[in-house]
């Protein structure tokens, strides 16, 4: 599984460890440990990603994969002796410089250990941590929260008590063994499939049986002993970048609540996803690892963007189109300042480069303008094309590109209808199938969202066109919704209100001369302006629906209105339908 | 006759130009003492204290200082949130002095944006106020109403993208006309105002609310006349969302025929000017 690695073994404290090296070994040494049940192989992606720039060392944890066990298995899995194993790969692989280190699950846990003891010091450059806690912190943390029961804390308790089922299991003797030689053994891969969501690629390895037999010695040897007495001196020593996954069936994201007081220098990131992410995310570790790694390499210290949704989407791909105004330009510059790359696209080649100008001043490691029609679809098709080849596959998109139309049914030309249906509707339909085909072939999440209006449920005999194309837009959202939610891709339709843009001033009134289209616009735009709602909210909604993954979102007071009314008394919204609009 | 008053002019010119001067000496020292930590009262104080030792008595108004997202007025709703907070001064953030003292019985009105450390976007807005330096004083030379001024302000503001904040000044002022103050022993404030000066103020509003203008530049109805001769501090501030940046500084109006004389700026060898030049 892993491609091009050089294998030695090092020999220590009475086990053989296999110890696995890809990568020039001149570039900064990265430690990957794996977890439970897993072997070294469970990183090959992840290994794959970083080898170009790093020198990437993964072993087997004793007793797993191609390591010896220690003999006898009681007591042979102590953190300590994790330790003097670690030690000794490092020496191997980097006798000079500190390495860095990254760790998932039980290798995260055992990880904490080498952050956190006094003889690593020194050898330890950064640490990246996902979904294995401290055990100290893990007994401190339950401590506090029994010394002051607080309904809160002990909601907290009795949550992570419940996820913590497998410990228990865990514990009990010789039957963990049976059931993982046995037929767990055999099933794992398809449960592992089935509901986490990890790709059938060939893992886990034949080792396995033995690896979850050993290995539940981790816990026996491990757990009841620090739970009871966690140490008191458990501070980092290094940076430390925290992963969480936010769908974590083992681990409550509570458990970090209180990191800060352990670590100095913590950079935290949460992703939506399950428990196995070296597996599921792939490219988002690398690319966080990498990013983390080079920092710490450079000694800088990392900051990182103090935007609301800093955690979630820094580093991560956003395409806005209609982002040269509005709404489009608001959301860009708030996905900016929570650290991500923004690709800004816009038929107005000046608004597109101000959005990215600014979105880089405010935080966006790298942003790009793209001028683009979005109702074009060679265009659109050669856009994909262009980002897919030098940006990378899109993490969020938002179709939010769109135009005004009103007038009545019958002053409505084919012309008008065509035009507002060609960017309103298959300008979304365009971006979804180039911008989501891609997201869907990567197989690593991602989120897509679709700009509607309230006039997608509020009917109005003055918006017949503009409503449509909307009513179009949210359905095919929650179409879209179901169809993606087996790849881990949300899908949300925002639907704004009367949102004080420049969408008003450039509006089309059907059946009116140019003279009396252009007082139409003028006396719309001030009716915007006096209600002035900030498209900044609107971003605000944006990313929080897609942080909560909602599926339909009404931003303003009257738009949550029209959406009550529409669900419950959908008579009184066909009476506001009728009613003239003060023109 | 004409060159007395000429020469009575230039002298009153001079003095005001000095005490503008003193006020910008003043930011430059105190925004270089600022350190991360540093309170907005400590950086008010601070530009007291140095304004004091070199014999300012009276102000047009004391000094104020904004940190961070204070410098673009997030969220200010009430006049008293302008006064200066125990707000922390960190590493990158932005902040703004802005101090009206009085010495020798000539005013200045200065603002003055820095940050602590690199801040690209505040440099990003500082260089976008140069076009409204030149804007405002283009449109005082033809003689434009203040309210059409203030207009086309907002409007090249909006084009660049950013939102006017000095909306949210009293009266939503971009400019106010300062004057002479007559030194008094005893200089009282009220909300941090100068009596002195607030009378002054007071007495142009009385004469232009008789004859149809106003010693405030605003987008409200009674600043739609063209500018009155006189001294006006001028202060465009720009805000981007968490980000703000000003200059303040004195804009003489005459009611000479040429129109490089009717209008000019008090002195050209202010930090932001020296700061475009530099960048050019």
């Amino acid at each position: 599984m892993l491609e091009n690695a050089r294998e030695r073994r090092v020999r220590t404290g009475g086990v053989e460890l296999c110890v696995a090296e890809v990568g020039e070994p001149g570039q900064p040494t990265v430690v990957l440990v794996h977890g439970y049940p897993d072997s070294k192989e469970v990183w090959a992606q992840v290994a794959a990603r970083l080898a170009d720039r790093f020198h990437v060392v993964l072993y087997d944890v004793r007793g797993h994969g191609r390591s010896t066990a220690p003999r006898p298995l009681r007591g042979g899995f102590t953190l300590e002796k994790l330790t003097d194993d670690f030690l000794a790969v490092v020496d191997a692989v980097s006798p000079d410089r500190p390495v860095h280190l990254v760790g998932h699950d039980w290798g995260s846990v055992q990880s904490w250990e080498f952050a956190t003891v006094a003889r690593t010091e020194g050898r330890i450059a950064s640490f990246t941590s996902m979904s294995g806690p401290s055990l100290d912190h893990f007994g401190h943390w339950i401590n506090t929260r029994l010394r002051r029961p607080t309904p809160r804390r002990v909601g907290q308790l009795l949550g992570q008590g419940a996820k913590s089922w497998y410990v228990y299991a865990l514990h009990t003797p010789v039957l963990p063994e049976l059931a993982w030689r046995g037929p767990l053994g055999k099933v794992w891969p398809r449960v592992l499939e089935r509901f986490e969501r990890v790709p059938g690629d060939g893992y886990p390895t034949s080792s396995l049986p033995t690896d979850a037999a050993h290995g539940a010695w981790l816990y026996r040897d491990n757990v009841r002993a620090r739970l009871r007495r966690p140490r008191a001196d458990a501070y980092a020593h290094a940076p430390v970048q925290l992963i969480t996954p936010l769908g974590d069936a083992f681990l409550s994201e509570r458990l970090y609540d209180e990191l800060e007081q352990w670590v100095p220098q913590l950079t935290r990131r949460t992703l939506p996803a399950r428990h196995w992410i070296p597996r599921s995310r792939p490219d988002q570790l690398a690319a966080w690892i990498g990013e983390f790694v080079t920092a710490n390499e450079g000694g800088r210290t990392v900051t990182a963007p103090d935007g609301k949704y800093a955690e979630r989407f820094g580093g991560q791909l956003v395409l806005v189109t209609g982002a040269g105004s509005g709404i489009g330009r608001a959301t860009a510059y708030a996905f900016a300042e929570s650290g991500a790359r923004v690709i800004a696209v816009d038929r107005d080649p000046e608004g597109a480069a101000h959005t990215a100008e600014m979105s880089r001043l405010l935080g966006a490691p790298e942003a790009w303008a793209e001028t683009v029609d979005v109702s074009d679809e060679q265009a659109m098709e050669k856009l994909a094309d262009k980002v897919a080849a030098e940006y990378g596959v899109v993490d969020v998109l938002v179709n939010n590109a769109g135009i005004g139309l009103a007038g009545s049914f019958f002053d409505t030309t084919p012309e008008d209808w065509k035009k507002v249906l060609d960017v309103n509707l298959w300008g979304v339909i365009h971006g979804c199938r180039l911008f989501g085909k891609q997201m869907a072939e990567r197989g690593q999440g991602g989120h897509i969202v679709n700009t509607a209006s309230a006039a997608a449920y509020q009917p109005s005999k003055a918006l017949p066109a503009y409503s449509t194309s909307k009513a179009a837009v949210l359905m095919l959202s929650e179409c879209l919704r179901a169809e993606l939610a087996g790849q881990g891709i949300g899908v949300s339709a925002i639907c704004p209100g009367f949102v004080n843009t420049n969408i008003t001033s450039t509006a089309r009134f059907a059946g009116v001369d140019a003279e009396e289209e252009k007082r139409r616009q003028k006396r719309t735009a001030r009716l915007y302006g006096l209600r002035n709602y900030p498209p900044e909210k609107v971003a605000d909604a944006i990313l929080r629906a897609v942080v909560r993954n909602e599926a339909v979102v009404p931003v303003t007071p009257e738009a949550r209105g029209a959406h009550l009314l529409s669900r419950f008394t959908p008579r009184a919204l066909r009476a506001i339908a009728r009613l003239e609009p003060p023109l | 006759m004409t060159t007395a008053v000429a020469g009575e002019r230039a002298a009153e010119l001079r003095g005001f130009r000095k005490v503008q001067r003193l006020a910008y000496e003043c930011a430059e020292a105190v925004a270089a003492s600022l350190e991360p930590g540093v309170t907005e009262r400590e950086a008010a104080r601070m530009q007291r204290v140095w304004l004091r030792e070199r014999g300012v008595r009276d102000w047009f108004h004391l000094p104020f200082a904004w940190f961070g997202d204070r410098t673009a007025f997030v969220n200010f709703r009430v006049p008293l949130q302008f006064f200066p907070t125990d707000r922390r001064l960190e590493p990158g953030m932005p902040f703004i002095l802005d101090m009206a003292p009085v010495h020798g019985g000539f005013t200045a009105d200065i603002g003055y944006s820095g940050s602590l450390g690199l801040n690209p976007l505040q440099d990003k807005l500082m260089d976008d106020l140069e076009a409204h330096r030149e804007l405002i004083l283009r449109e005082v030379r033809e003689r434009r109403p203040l309210r059409a001024i203030y207009e086309d302000v907002d409007r090249l503001m909006v084009r660049q993208g950013y939102a006017n904040r000095h909306r949210a000044y009293p009266f939503g002022v971009i400019a106010h006309k300062v004057d002479r103050v007559k030194e008094r022993r005893w200089s009282p404030k009220v909300f941090g105002f100068g009596t002195q000066s607030l009378k002054g103020l007071a007495a142009d509003a009385l004469h232009g609310h008789r004859e149809g203008w106003s010693p405030l530049r605003s987008p409200y109805r009674f600043s739609d006349h063209p500018p009155r001769p006189g001294l006006w501090a001028v202060e465009p501030h720009l805000g981007f969302r968490g980000t703000g940046a000003k200059f303040e500084e004195i804009l003489v109006v005459t009611d000479s025929k040429d129109p490089e004389e009717s209008a000019f700026w008090l002195d050209d060898d202010l930090p932001h000017v020296r700061r475009w030049a530099e960048g050019k």
